[in-house]
């Protein structure tokens, strides 16, 4: 399991959560909050003063909380730098000071809470600390197993057997005709199944999703003719965005299977990435030759790739899938990424 | 079906992709030496392939099984109600579902890419044995037909079930009323109501209504025993409601 690599982390080894993302943001508010609650419950002489007694480490813990993840997260790099045992060094000293310096700063307006003994108070950001450090590494490990799961899972539902055979079928029927063709689409095929078969693990530039797409959409135009119709807006993608691997050809796939194939006349499929922000947006339209119901098939691979999109991102990346005017029309948005995080 | 030996037996390639269309034709052509064939046509659907059948004499079709609009297995189950339908070889590249439902009803199929020699034992099984039979195609359909065909003269006509506003059984057969006229089918009421029960509801033992066609529902107390008729819409048409199924007027409401 040693050699997986945890879910917001690309490079292989480093353990420490991602503090820009906001899963691991609340999930930290809400562990950090309970412990200070289970540190007040302790202190109190009666349940009564609980409360006040909550409200008084509450007020030297937000602070500290909210200041630590500000600063986790724009000093993330130099923690990755570090390695894994040194950054959770610093990661501690830093808290200490932190702490010091808010107690100095809130000293003489909370007593309650600021007023614990300076060691008092270094003891206890430490315990909270390293029990949210535990917390996150053993996450992270829990869901090690679950990501080599989705990964089996992905192989699965990226390629539909029917694609396979159909497509060597027309590449058969090619060769006699026009042997040109048949050539490029088995190198096409070469290409397609060379990334399907690879290490899928880390994530992938955009663009290169994109020519994926493109190549696969090459090998069913052979069988589909003019009945497909592409319609890419890819003028504002960043390029070099990162998404989770095999995303957006499994869903193109799909749309081409339940979209264009049982319509004898075809249809056309908008394939759109951009970025808006922070966010980077696809969104992926086509027919609904069946008269407007959502087709059940679908339901497979979008939650092979929604199951993919929360492994990766967390809270972070949304996926919105509807029938609307006689097409389905599924919207993807996720954190706009460059290098790995 | 069995031919006089002196004639050739007809063929027809019925498949949506063009590239399957070609490969097919090579490989006919491959077979002529052994088995002589004439292709008649070529058609892109299961419609195209029945309207093919309503023109020409066919004997074998090649039919594949994914293709749209009316699928192999519609078109097939169409077929087999002609007075002398042709023998069907199914082809399909995959298909978890109809795979399995064919080996257990004993269809013959064969999986693309198809080798030339399993063609060829096909066409000489398909010239040898007799026709597929309804029965082991409804049983091998996982879907509902979209259209109900009504043989006439010798052509099938195909009635979209969506047109369908009630079914209705007389003696031997089934009257079907679209809005511009009736036709006969030979099916029972029974298994009408089990294959597109969802969208009709029965008013009276020898009736089904399509949803959709329901108007309202009027007191009529002199023809119907539940003293409710159901009102057919764009027609004048009211069907009695019997006792039984009296319920169904207050589903409506």
């Amino acid at each position: 399991m040693g050699n997986v690599a945890s879910i917001n982390q690309t490079a292989a080894g480093i353990r420490l959560p991602n503090f820009c993302n906001l899963g691991i943001m609340l999930r930290s508010l809400v562990l950090v909050n309970v412990l200070l609650a289970a540190a007040a419950l302790a202190r109190a002489p009666d349940l009564g003063a609980a409360g006040l007694e909550f409200a008084g480490l509450a007020a030297f813990g937000e602070p500290v909380l909210i200041v630590s993840l500000l600063v986790l997260c724009g000093a993330r790099r130099w923690l990755h730098a570090m390695g894994y045992g040194v950054s959770i060094v610093a990661l501690v000293a830093f808290e200490v000071l932190l702490a010091w310096i808010v107690r100095r700063a809130l000293g003489a307006a909370f007593v309650q809470g600021a007023g614990l003994p300076f060691l008092h108070l270094a003891m206890l950001v430490v315990l909270v600390t390293a029990i949210t450090l535990a917390y996150f590494d053993l996450r992270s490990r829990a869901l090690a197993p679950a990501i080599a799961e989705a990964r089996i899972q992905a192989l699965q539902a990226r390629i539909r057997p029917h694609f396979l055979y159909n497509s060597i079928n027309a590449v058969i029927s090619l060769i006699r005709s026009e042997p040109r063709r048949a050539e490029r689409a088995l190198e096409d095929m070469a290409d397609l199944f060379r990334v399907l078969m690879s290490d899928n693990r880390t994530l992938a530039p955009i663009g290169q999703e994109v020519e994926l797409a493109r190549q696969y959409l090459a090998i069913e135009a052979l069988r589909l003719g003019d009945r497909l119709r592409v319609s890419w807006r890819i003028d504002g993608m960043p390029a070099e965005a990162l998404v989770p691997p095999l995303m957006l050809q499994p869903l193109v796939e799909n749309a081409v299977y339940h979209g264009i194939e049982p319509s004898p006349g075809g249809g056309e499929v908008v394939i759109e990435v951009r970025r808006e922000g922070p966010q980077l947006v696809l969104v992926l339209v086509n027919p609904l030759p069946g008269g407007g119901r959502s087709p059940a098939g679908n339901r497979m691979a979008i939650a092979n790739i929604r199951e993919r999109l929360q492994l990766h991102f967390d809270a972070e990346a949304t996926m919105k899938s509807e029938a609307a005017d006689g097409s389905w029309r599924v919207t993807i948005r996720m954190p706009y990424l460059t290098a790995p995080a | 079906m069995t031919l006089a030996r002196s004639e050739v037996p007809r063929i027809l390639i019925a498949d949506d992709e063009a590239p399957a269309r070609a490969r097919l034709r090579d490989l006919l052509d491959e077979c002529r030496e052994r088995f002589p064939l004439a292709i008649v046509d070529e058609a892109r659907n299961g419609r195209e392939a029945l309207e093919v059948l309503n023109r020409e004499k066919v004997d074998i079709v090649l039919l594949d099984i994914r293709m749209p609009e009316i699928d192999g297995i519609e078109a097939a189950r169409h077929i087999a109600g002609m007075a002398q339908p042709p023998a069907i070889i199914f082809t399909t590249a995959f298909d978890t579902y109809a795979i399995k439902a064919f080996e257990v009803n004993a269809i013959d199929y064969l999986l693309k890419p198809i080798r030339v020699e399993r063609l060829l034992a096909a066409l000489h099984k398909a010239r040898a044995a007799s026709p597929v039979t309804r029965e082991a195609l409804d049983a091998a359909a996982n879907q509902p037909r979209r259209h109900l065909s009504v043989h006439e003269r010798g052509k099938i006509h195909l009635v979209p079930v969506a047109e369908i506003l009630y079914l209705r059984a007389e003696l031997k057969y089934v009257t079907v009323r679209t809005i511009e006229r009736e036709y006969l089918v030979e099916e029972s009421l029974t298994g009408l109501e089990e294959e597109f029960g969802e969208a009709f509801v029965r008013v009276h033992r020898n009736c089904l209504v399509a949803r959709a066609a329901v108007a309202g529902f009027e007191r009529n107390a002199e023809e119907s025993e539940s003293g409710w008729a159901v009102v057919i819409k764009g027609t004048h048409e009211k069907l009695p409601v019997s006792r039984r199924q009296h319920h169904v007027v207050k589903q409506f409401r």
